[in-house]
């Protein structure tokens, strides 16, 4: 421990670290503690089949946008990473707007696109699908504010890919179909993995656009939300408290799964 | 065999204009250029992997210009082996096998030959990040040759090299030409390299083909300053380095034998820098083991300093100071000493 006493740059900055892990740390810490030592209420909250519904949608809206934003995702995040062409510093921007837009601001923005009475909510209106209060607004919504953390993170690891890997599979025969399935994707894969990760974990979190397109089918922030307008912050903790112990472990095991491929 | 005709590639910063290249069957070609000069442009372009703004090529008499590279089955061995990381050794070599759909056995026979070629078969199984930088150039070039290409472009294989492994390497591409027969062409920046492995050499520089010709010509008969001075920089001569016990290890040409450290025997290059060479009017007795009397047969004036060419034979460049040549009132013709250290003269 003697060197960092001696070193007035690391103790400073340890003591500005802690404080700010502290602040992530406490509020989440004291409300899951306080919460299980009423351990009767939260049996009771994780029993109530509209709290174990709305997560069960969320986590699946999330990963129904999740495997969206991956077939439609992917081959962009290719593309900037890969080909140079005019126009593509705005496109990297623009992809990168839905995190800084408000997100109640996104969701007023897609239910002009795809409310009842505008244009794609027609078309898909044609077919039976309606974008207002559905499962398929819900994933919309996701689907908007998540994106930009899997196509960020999967341009990423298509740039470390050394281009002239593809060059070598070229010359042995492989065609370019099969130079990207065999070679760039697999060892892109892992930054393709932690980018899928985030984007779900971002669609897990949402509110802001979720609670405009679609209040309900209601997923589990909303359902937060209601509680604590209803009947009050008390009502409102059981859920929280779930909701943060699934995201975490939920998160803590897709980490893993990364991380035990990055030793590999 | 493959032809390179008035070949044109958009570099960006700088372009290479007008290349054009005849390689025989069978040949040891070099492409001989300074860093920058866009070596591995040409490659790539030639193995279809960058887009040419001009030109044809043509390969056994066919125009492959527009053709996949997928298609052409030229192998390529980049600098750095750029081997896939995520594959083992057995997987590097067996990709390009499997591209073209052959069969399980005929995919194990091959693998078996090009293994014990290079002999790497005790690596099969290892992941390149664990190889050696000698070990991954195998596995490069067996990897590039399991296919069988037609020609195969190996991209400065030996400048990633430490000296000792180096000339192995040389070594080994010296044998794999011989033992296969195949059409390698290779790019270099090293003069000595292109020199000791090369049939032919072509030389690039400032965007475009200077000159090609066999090593000699390129040597004796430069045919710019941009080749000169790549030529220039070292007095080359070829000849036989004798070992005899008891007695100063020789390296002889013609008919005079200069002194030189080695513990090697045969046919070898030698060069010698200009610089390492002393002019005087008379003969020095120092620890230099090497003075000979020579003629003056040429002067070249570069402004401060001047090469002047002796012939002892053979005839040596040696540069000297503007304030030396004036005093000691060198000419053509002039009979003059050369002196240098056995420990100057470079054998490979």
């Amino acid at each position: 421990m003697k060197w960092i006493v001696k070193n007035r740059l690391t103790v400073t900055f340890l003591l500005l670290g802690l404080l700010i892990f502290l602040f992530v740390l406490v509020p989440l810490g004291k409300m899951v503690i306080s919460s299980v030592s009423d351990a009767e209420t939260l049996w009771n909250t994780i029993l109530d089949p509209s709290v174990t519904s709305a997560i069960g949608l969320t986590l699946y809206a999330a990963l129904i946008a999740t495997v969206i934003g991956f077939i439609l995702g992917v081959p962009l995040a290719y593309l900037l990473a890969r080909k140079n062409f005019p126009g593509k510093r705005l496109v990297e921007g623009l992809i990168d707007v839905p995190i800084v837009v408000p997100h109640t601001a996104a969701g007023i923005a897609l239910l002009f696109i795809f409310g009842r009475k505008y244009l794609v909510g027609k078309i898909f209106g044609s077919i039976g699908i309606t974008f207002v209060d559905s499962l398929a607004g819900i994933i919309v919504a996701m689907l908007f504010v998540s994106i930009p953390f899997l196509i960020d993170s999967t341009k990423e690891a298509f740039k470390k890919v050394d281009v002239r890997m593809e060059k070598v599979a070229r010359t042995l025969g492989a065609s370019p179909w099969q130079a990207f399935s065999r070679i760039s994707f697999p060892l892109a894969w892992r930054g393709i993995f932690s980018g899928s990760i985030m984007m779900w974990a971002r669609g897990i979190s949402e509110f802001g656009a979720v609670v405009i397109i679609a209040y309900h089918p209601m997923i589990a922030p909303i359902l937060v939300y209601e509680r604590f307008e209803t009947y009050g912050l008390n009502y409102a903790r059981p859920i929280a408290v779930i909701l943060i112990i699934v995201a975490i472990i939920v998160f803590i095991l897709l980490r893993t799964l990364a991380h035990g491929r990055n030793n590999d | 065999m493959i032809e390179i005709r008035n070949l044109s590639v958009d570099l960006g910063e700088f372009v290479l204009n007008d290349v054009s290249l005849n390689i025989k069957e069978g040949d040891y070609f070099i492409i001989l250029g300074p860093t920058g000069a866009g070596k591995t442009v040409l490659l790539e372009s030639i193995a279809g992997l960058y887009p040419i703004k001009n030109g044809e090529i043509w390969l056994r008499g066919m125009n492959v210009t527009a053709l996949e590279p997928e298609k052409r089955n030229i192998g390529i061995v980049y600098q750095d082996h750029v081997l896939f990381p995520h594959l083992t050794v057995r997987d590097n070599i067996r990709f390009g096998l499997k591209m073209h759909k052959m069969g399980k056995q005929a995919i194990e026979e091959r693998l078996n030959w090009i293994v014990e070629l290079l002999n790497i078969s005790h690596l099969l199984h290892r992941k390149p990040d664990t190889l050696s930088g000698g070990e991954r150039q195998k596995v490069s070039l067996a990897r590039a040759l399991s296919t069988q290409p037609e020609i195969l472009l190996v991209d400065e294989p030996l400048s990633a090299l430490d000296p000792e492994n180096r000339e192995t390497v040389q070594q080994e591409l010296r044998e794999l030409h011989r033992k296969l027969g195949i059409t390698i062409l290779h790019v270099t920046h090293d003069f000595e390299e292109a020199i000791s492995l090369g049939n032919h050499i072509a030389v690039i520089g400032e965007g475009n083909l200077k000159q090609t010709g066999t090593p000699d010509e390129i040597f004796r008969r430069p045919n710019s300053e941009f080749v000169a001075r790549f030529a220039m920089a070292r007095n080359i001569l070829q000849g036989e380095v004798i070992n005899k016990p008891g007695k100063d290890v020789v390296f002889r040409t013609g008919d005079t034998e200069f002194v030189v450290v080695s513990d090697k025997e045969g046919e070898f290059h030698a060069s010698l820098r200009p610089e390492d060479i002393i002019l005087s009017l008379e003969e020095i007795h120092s620890s230099a083991r090497n003075c000979f009397k020579g003629t003056i047969t040429q002067i070249l004036d570069k402004g401060s300093t001047l090469y002047i060419t002796v012939d002892v034979p053979p005839e040596l460049s040696s540069l000297v100071t503007r304030h030396s040549f004036e005093e000691m009132e060198l000419k053509e013709g002039k009979q003059v000493f050369v002196t240098f250290k056995a420990s100057s003269i470079h054998l490979f």
